[in-house]
């Protein structure tokens, strides 16, 4: 049984887990085994897993990812920004930190980022205050499996009123391995007032053997702090890829997120937000393209728990095929958190008559001064807009792909960090270029 | 150039158009009058190729090929230009980019080489003054926040980039002001010549003073009850469509 699997891993991997002198490290990881154990893995038995099934996941019997593999050679790592652009880099390959690709330059004063590893041996007591702070009791076995067998992952450390003017990059290449590897990155991310930086995560593959990369993250920004936060997660047809964020956000401050998804046979993305502070504010915004048998699944949980705080939240898809997208928005706003605002919707485009979204979002009001809103749509591109298109002499796919891409396009270019855009669109060109025989 | 025989064309089941006779060679400007529900717009879709107008029977040839075995864009490319009634909003798409993939696609399937970014600024440059239309128009979305008027300079813009050698110009006047109404005609008469053709289809005369037509035609009831000269459209002017209005039942 595969649960088993995952939770021998930990036996294989013991001995090469970093901070081993660490007892309250030790106890951590073995309570979070015996969570994972007693859990397994989530079902669509339980309802926040009602429509993604890990079956396919406990097909491939996967192995723990212990020693890295010496002698793989890249010539440059796959970067989201323009050639000569400034930024401090991180690079692990199959969960591994390579310091031979990383380039984290000059950080001002008052700025620490580093590995998970490193940490560990430079600061414990500190991690040992933060590290599951934000996630204790949440009921995620699968975040309890990343925290038994967290391997590495990158720190982001900013003191008071540190700005970051580059952006921080991390680039996961998966797949390098000689078979089926797991492995689970750590990160975490504290931002002290008035702080800023912004993050990209680039996950992405070199090699043929499927992985599956389980992430989790800790995000703690104290008032007035600012993260923009994006991910590109173009992971191999193959691999699986689960992310869960656990963020935290104190007065006056932003936690900023977009998040797109090409990649994995299946995917999710799992992002908790806690709203702590008058004037906390969230955008957690998405896009998706997914096709073939690509399963994709962006689940998001919002607390609004004191009065006067925002969120926003716009999810786009694109799905072909038989691949099946699902979107869970979950927005809760307590008693005392009157002047809330907050706005989610989902669209989606289905290409296909197999094409699927689940889609569910809630809304739950216990403030009676709030505004609050939430929309859903499902659908074909616009006929109308098509044989406009068409009527000018533009060629039917052609006019498909265009009408795609704008549908995206407006979502990619609200994002802050313009430096990335062109990276995102060419990842949305490229989507288009290969379906467009079929388009 | 457009021979249109017996045609009949159905929407949803029901007939529309109930067997229309017409011939425009090039160099002639057609105009089609006639009350709403006459089949106006369904004879201008029916043309330009778009779905869910079924041709029942008859025929429509453009300089010898068959029209209505063509998709919408292979019309284009032969010349087939629509300008809409009701121009589409498309959110996401820049209204330059539009226009260059629109040009760039109609100059492949005529065999002429693609303009490169340059060429085609020019292009439009000398087009967009002509109609008196600001460069903002260019960068917004293709008529998303466009005024009325302003839709239907767009699609006086693509007909000027383009080139049609048939433009169809679908209640073209409606919306308009006096200002635009002249504007819009002066760039279509400069697409008049011994090689094109236009079928102006209009529920107005108003529009025939600006641009004045050798040919009128009266639609009503999915047939075409009268034809003449441009002095046709004056007298209905005056009339209206009254007297045809019996004959649509028939």
């Amino acid at each position: 049984m595969s649960d088993a699997t995952f939770s021998d891993h930990y036996g294989v991997l013991r001995d090469a887990l970093p901070g081993q002198g660490l007892p309250w490290l030790s106890r951590l990881r073995e309570s979070a085994l015996a969570e994972f154990s007693a859990k397994g893995l989530p079902t669509p038995r339980q309802e926040s897993w009602k429509y993604t099934s890990l079956r396919p996941l406990e097909k491939v019997g996967f192995g723990a990812t212990g020693a890295p593999r010496a002698c793989i050679s890249i010539d440059r790592a796959p970067s989201l920004l323009p050639a000569a652009s400034d930024s401090h880099r991180l690079v692990f390959v199959d969960g591994h930190h390579r310091a031979d690709l990383s380039t984290l330059g000059t950080l001002p004063a008052g700025a620490e980022l580093t590995t998970l590893r490193e940490m560990l041996a430079k600061d414990p007591d500190w991690l040992e205050a933060q590290l599951g702070s934000l996630s204790g009791d949440s009921d995620q076995p699968l975040l309890a499996l990343n925290t038994a067998m967290m391997m590495n992952g990158f720190v982001l450390r900013l003191a008071e009123g540190t700005v970051l003017h580059d952006p921080i990059e991390v680039i996961h290449l998966g797949g390098a391995g000689d078979r089926p590897l797991a492995y689970h990155p750590r990160n975490l991310i504290v931002l002290a007032p008035r702080s800023q930086a912004t993050l990209i995560e680039h996950y992405t593959h070199m090699g043929e053997q499927p992985y599956y990369a389980n992430s989790g993250t800790e995000v703690s920004l104290a008032d007035g702090a600012v993260l923009h936060h994006y991910k590109l997660q173009a992971d191999a047809l193959n691999a699986f890829h689960t992310a869960t964020v656990h963020a935290e956000v104190a007065a006056n401050a932003l936690y900023d997120a977009f998040g797109m998804t090409t990649g994995a046979r299946l995917s999710r993305n799992e992002i908790a937000v806690r709203l702590t502070g008058e004037g906390a504010n969230c955008h957690l915004n998405g896009a998706y393209l997914v096709r073939g048998d690509q399963h994709c699944d962006n689940t998001t949980k919002i607390d609004h728990l004191v009065p006067n705080t925002a969120c926003s939240e716009v999810f786009k898809g694109v799905v072909d095929d038989q691949a099946r997208a699902v979107f869970q928005g979950k927005i809760t706003v307590h008693r005392d958190a009157q002047h809330t605002n907050g706005h989610q919707l989902s669209k989606v485009l289905l290409l296909s008559d197999k094409a699927e979204i689940d889609t569910k979002p809630e809304l739950e009001i216990y403030a009676d001064d709030v505004v609050c809103s939430h929309g859903a749509t499902a659908g074909d591109l616009d006929h109308d807009a098509l044989f406009y298109l068409r009527a000018r002499g533009i060629p039917e796919k052609a006019a498909r792909a265009m009408l795609i891409e704008a549908f995206l396009a407006e979502s990619v270019h609200n994002i802050a960090a313009q430096g990335i855009c062109p990276a995102l669109m060419a990842s949305i060109g490229h989507w288009l270029a290969d379906r467009r025989g079929e388009l | 150039m457009l021979e249109i025989k017996n045609l009949h064309a159905t929407v949803d089941g029901k007939e529309i158009l109930k067997g229309i006779d017409l011939t425009v060679k090039a160099g002639e400007v057609h105009a089609i009058m006639g009350p709403n529900g006459s089949g106006k717009s369904t004879l201008s879709y029916v043309l330009s190729g778009r779905e869910g107008y079924e041709v029942t029977e008859g025929e429509v040839t453009f300089k010898g090929k068959n029209l209505l075995e063509m998709a919408p864009e292979e019309r284009a490319g032969e010349g087939v230009f629509l300008a809409f009634q009701y121009p589409v909003e498309i959110p996401g798409v820049p209204n330059t980019t539009f226009l260059k993939e629109a040009l760039n696609s109609v100059r492949r399937y005529r065999g002429e080489g693609e303009l490169d970014a340059m060429q085609f600024v020019k292009l439009v440059r000398t087009k967009t003054k002509m109609l008196h239309m600001s460069d903002d128009m260019l960068k917004r979305a293709v008529n998303v926040g466009f005024s009325g008027g302003e839709k239907k300079r767009n699609e006086a813009l693509q007909m000027a980039v383009l080139e049609p050698s048939l433009a169809i110009l679908d209640e073209t006047d409606s919306g308009l002001d006096i200002d635009a109404l002249k504007t819009v005609s002066e760039s279509v008469n400069l697409l008049r010549s011994p090689d094109n053709a236009l079928l102006v289809i209009t529920h107005y005369q108003r529009l025939l003073d600006y641009i004045v037509p050798d040919h009128v035609h009266v639609l009503a009831g999915g047939r075409i009850r009268a034809s003449g000269g441009k002095e046709l459209a004056l007298e209905l002017e005056k009339t209206g469509y009254a007297e045809f209005a019996s004959g649509a039942a028939a």
